[in-house]
């Protein structure tokens, strides 16, 4: 199916240098790679090998220092920053390794944040916010604090948070590098429901293998540039009962 | 949109209930110390003013004996007679009264009840002079005054110690040894500019006084009231020279006598009054300034939270404006509410403490105005700008900040 698809996503000889001059590091050093819809990658590489950075290049949290970034056909580089942003709103989701929630805030207000800059009503906001908690199985924590929740909790709160709404693109930065061993299976498997079932393209950097192993494609880093890029077929039938069919 | 930041903004302001309210804190303690305090000293400057139009301006004091300084002797010199009195009324220009004063403590009583007080021999020009009006009664008729009989004119604080609600009207005070017929009350003046009680005194006959007091034809002083044309510099000149020819003074002697003017009086005491408020004021810029610095600490300290939510927001699709008019509006509610509670809690704070020191309580609405606008500013400033750094940031920087 993945071959049949149109590219989402096309990164053509990416560079990305931090610093100027003697203390400049080329953490990119040319980087090309396809994506397409409904993919399940995940990127793996040793520290400093540029994956967090390709995964933020490709969420326009950062901008690359050369080459060119096409999302549906789009020069992402031409974009600024509003549109950029706008892009975000719209098409992606995401999801990081330190949760990134608001402090103090409930569950449900955290969820219902990117409807609210979308300038949805609040019955909408309220419908979409408690449906996506459901989907993530945290059905009755709506009124919670991150404070009050663990980590396994949080993480599930900021998945709901980025596929609430209904992006192309969910792009997770190391999402079970805070948790322990059984919550990590948890939300690899809520992740790979939502590219099942709601057909959301994710991309998911980790430096752990038994989580790479969820993703029907990994693709290597090593030093700035893709070292491998293998497909391997029968890995989503991991523990694909264990979830709930949701949304 | 703007609806959109609003609630925003109301929603950020209820989750940090805490850092919402130091920062109002700040605004409130700023405004209402400054207010206060100008206000006060308003109060204080205008009280001042009303007791110097009370003693009655235009008017000249004129005493025996050199102005007090080093070195000055004032025991000999020579006292005033009623000759005095009538020279300075046929030949100064432009007088309105000249009344001889003849002062003596002593104790009065009447029935069960005795006071100190101060006894003023003096004629009836006196009321004139020192801007008295009758609550009750009469004046000194001139019989009185030329036979020198046993009747007096009592202030409200005499009236009030030695009879209290009743009239006295035609009851009679013993003074020293002798007893006085009350023939009128003075209408209450209240405290005077230098805080003694001018309602407190007793006023007859000279001739009454000087025989049955003092025992002497001498007179304390002179109290000359101008009329409100006649130039004091020029009137009090031809007093000084009036006075200085009486009493055979030498070309290069000093005068053995001194003229005080009340109007300068009134001008050093206003003077004083408003070295007085400015430096309420300064006081209160201070606090206004360190109030401000308060604000600007919290907000600061914020900075880093504020900076990675910044993130948060931006990384999920906020744009720099949105987000901008987020804070902007967190500013603006919280600096215009501190400001709002300082001006009322001012407002209030002003009206009990003048109560309490029995001043007026005039109301300023340019340093309300000043202090809210001074406050809210740097409110606004310090909450808006930090934001902004932190919103023009790439939102990976932002999430980063530590």
């Amino acid at each position: 199916m993945s071959e049949a698809s149109p590219p989402l996503i096309e990164l053509r000889a990416i560079t990305k240098t931090y610093g100027e001059g003697q203390a400049a590091f080329q953490a990119l050093c040319g980087i090309d790679l396809v994506i397409r819809a409904g993919e399940f990658v995940a990127v793996m590489g040793p520290s400093g090998s540029g994956k967090s950075t390709v995964m933020n290049l490709l969420g326009c949290l950062d901008t690359p220092t050369s080459g060119h970034y096409l999302f549906r056909g789009i020069a992402v580089e031409t974009l600024d920053r509003n549109q950029r942003a706008l892009l975000r709103r719209h098409s992606l989701g995401f999801v990081f390794q330190g949760f990134n929630l608001l402090a103090r805030t409930t569950a449900q207000e955290n969820v219902e944040l990117p409807l609210l800059y979308r300038g949805e009503t609040a019955e909408a906001r309220h419908a979409a916010a408690r449906a996506a908690l459901k989907c993530v199985g945290l059905d009755g924590w709506e009124q919670h604090t991150p404070a009050e929740l663990s980590g396994g909790q949080q993480q599930r709160v900021a998945i709901a948070r980025a596929i609430v709404t209904q992006p192309l693109v969910l792009l997770a930065d190391e999402p079970t590098g805070n948790l322990d061993s059984k919550r990590s299976h948890e939300i690899m498997e809520l992740l790979l429901a939502l590219n099942r079932d709601q057909g959301i393209t994710v991309l998911m950097v980790t430096h752990e293998p038994d989580m790479a192993a969820y993703a029907r494609r990994i693709v290597h880093f090593v030093d700035g540039l893709v070292d491998s890029d293998t497909q391997h077929a029968g890995s989503s039938a991991v523990g694909a009962q264990a979830e709930a069919p949701c949304c | 949109m703007l609806l959109n930041a609003l609630l925003l903004a109301l929603r950020e302001i209820r989750r940090n209930l805490l850092r919402s309210f130091l920062t109002v804190l700040g605004i409130v303690i700023g405004v209402a110390a400054v207010i206060t305090m100008v206000t006060l000293g308003n109060g204080a400057t205008r009280m001042v003013a009303d007791q110097i139009a009370g003693l009655g301006s235009n008017l000249l004091m004129v005493m025996p004996g050199q102005r007090l300084g080093p070195g000055r002797d004032s025991a000999g010199a020579p006292k005033f007679k009623i000759a005095d009195i009538e020279a300075i009324q046929q030949q100064v220009n432009g007088l309105k009264a000249v009344a001889p004063v003849v002062g003596s403590a002593v104790t009065l009583v009447a029935g069960t009840q005795n006071w100190s007080s101060t006894v003023s021999g003096t004629s009836n020009d006196y009321f004139v002079a020192g801007n008295w009006k009758l609550a009750a009664g009469r004046q000194f008729s001139d019989d009185e005054e030329r036979a020198g009989k046993a009747v007096c004119v009592i202030g409200n604080t005499v009236k009030k110690e030695l009879f209290g609600k009743q009239s006295p009207l035609g009851s009679s005070i013993r003074v020293k040894a002798f007893a006085c017929e009350v023939i009128g009350v003075l209408a209450a003046k209240g405290q005077g500019g230098m805080g003694m009680d001018q309602d407190d005194t007793v006023l007859m006959p000279l001739r009454t006084a000087q025989r049955r007091l003092t025992g002497s034809l001498d007179i304390g002083n002179v109290m000359v009231s101008l009329k409100d044309a006649t130039n004091s510099t020029v009137a009090i000149a031809q007093l000084r020279s009036l006075l200085r020819e009486r009493r055979k003074l030498a070309e290069n002697a000093d005068d053995n006598f001194n003229v005080m003017d009340t109007k300068q009086i009134a001008e050093t005491l206003s003077g004083t009054v408003r070295t007085m408020t400015g430096l309420l004021g300064a006081v209160a810029a201070v606090s206004l300034l360190v109030g401000g610095i308060g604000i600007m600490n919290i907000m600061l300290v914020s900075v880093t939270e504020r900076t990675r939510e910044i993130g948060i927001r931006l990384a999920i699709g906020a744009l720099e404006h949105e987000v901008l008019l987020q804070f902007l509006i967190e500013s603006v509610v919280l600096s215009a509410f501190g400001g709002l509670v300082g001006v009322v809690l001012a407002f209030f704070a002003c009206l009990g403490l003048t109560a309490l020191m029995s001043m007026p309580f005039l109301f300023n609405p340019g340093i309300n105005l000043t202090a809210f606008a001074f406050s809210a500013a740097i409110g606004v400033i310090f909450g808006y700008v930090p934001a902004r750094r932190a919103a023009q940031l790439d939102p990976i920087q932002a999430l980063r900040h530590e």
